[in-house]
């Protein structure tokens, strides 16, 4: 029979009994009044002692305890909100991106746009300069062909001149001349002096 | 040449020429030489190239000279030539001359002309120098035809130009 099954049985007997070391219960299942006395005053003590020596440690392990609970807590708020204040930055960045991208893409249409321009502007000065030179290229070319033409005559012209002067000088003209500066250079009396 | 070389040429030849008797001939073609050597680049070209034997150069001299010149001028010339001195001929001939003149107290004269002159035509010439210049000269006629007509007088530093081809040359410029 297993022992729950006897305790009705014990407390039904409720008579006196007697152990095998012959002290004498009067009854099998409660204690003795004393001994209840005595032993509530004696938990009653212990647990006044326990309360007052080991509460406060109790309490103060309690409250260690609540409070590193807290500060976990606490910890965890705190890494939620930097983990929010970092997904807000990486949202940030991630708009300053596209922002950034499209203020470089704007950027580099307008550089284009003004090297496009600037180029304009150039190849048109380029264009009016050359056409300004080829316009004195002209002139100048113009100017050398009509000073060697010009040069040209007058070397034909000198040319015809001498031969016909060769031609025409007969001896008579040749003896004239000789007179002529003779006559001449006798009427100089001293003035061809060095 | 140095100039000490050329004037000691110029003297040798010009003593051998007085005593020869034929200062005045000699010294006459002897500057019209010179002219024509100046004047012509294949004949300097012929007595100055060391690369033609001397023999050679001076039988060129002699061809040349020979029956139209003194005996005494084709001789002078060709020791010239002959000596390797071709290049300094004029140079040679012209203190030549310019001590033959000055030892008679003339100055030296020189006529480019077309055509030649006749005898009188030289006098009056020289007569007409010697009053523009106010010095007796010794006459040296040249006959050029580069001067087309007309007389160029050179009279020392002094230029007395009457010819065509300057006035040609100056037609030229102006056009």
């Amino acid at each position: 029979m297993s022992i729950f099954a006897s305790i009705p049985h014990l407390i039904a007997e409720g008579g006196v009994s007697v152990d095998t070391e012959g002290i004498v219960t009067h009854s099998a299942f409660w204690p003795e009044t004393a001994e209840i006395i005595y032993g509530g005053l004696a938990s009653i003590i212990i647990f006044v002692l326990l309360a007052k020596f080991a509460g406060p440690t109790l309490k103060k392990g309690l409250a260690g305890r609540t409070e590193k609970i807290q500060k976990e807590l606490d910890s965890a708020a705190n890494d939620k909100a930097a983990a929010s204040t970092e997904a807000a930055n990486i949202r940030q960045a991630k708009g300053d991106i596209s922002a950034e991208r499209a203020r470089l893409m704007s950027e580099a249409a307008a550089q284009a746009e003004a090297l496009v321009a600037d180029f304009d502007t150039r190849l048109d000065a380029e264009i009016a300069e050359l056409h300004t030179r080829a316009v004195a290229d002209i002139a100048t070319a113009k100017g050398r062909q009509s000073d060697e033409l010009r040069a040209e005559i007058s070397r034909l012209s000198v040319a015809a001149a001498e031969r016909a002067v060769a031609e025409s000088i007969d001896d008579a003209t040749h003896q004239h001349l000789i007179e002529t500066f003779i006559q001449k250079a006798g009427a100089m009396a001293g003035s061809a002096s060095a | 040449m140095n100039d000490a070389r050329i004037e000691g040429y110029a003297k040798a030849l010009l003593e051998i020429a007085r005593a020869e008797g034929s200062l005045d001939e000699v010294e006459d073609e002897l500057f019209r030489f010179a002219r024509s050597y100046e004047s012509s680049d294949a004949l300097r070209n012929a007595l100055t190239d060391d690369m033609i034997p001397a023999a050679k150069r001076q039988a060129i001299v002699e061809d040349l000279l020979g029956g139209k010149a003194t005996a005494t001028t084709t001789q002078l010339v060709s020791m010239v030539v002959g000596s390797g001195r071709g290049s300094d001929l004029p140079a040679i001939i012209d203190i030549l001359v310019a001590r033959a003149s000055s030892s008679k107290n003339l100055e030296v004269a020189e006529a480019r002309v077309a055509v030649p002159l006749t005898a009188d035509q030289q006098d009056r010439l020289r007569a007409a120098l010697a009053n523009a210049t106010g010095k007796q000269v010794n006459l040296k006629v040249v006959v050029d035809p580069s001067v087309v007509g007309g007389i160029i007088a050179t009279v020392g530093d002094t230029v007395i130009d009457g010819s065509v081809r300057t006035r040609l040359d100056q037609l030229k410029a102006r056009l």
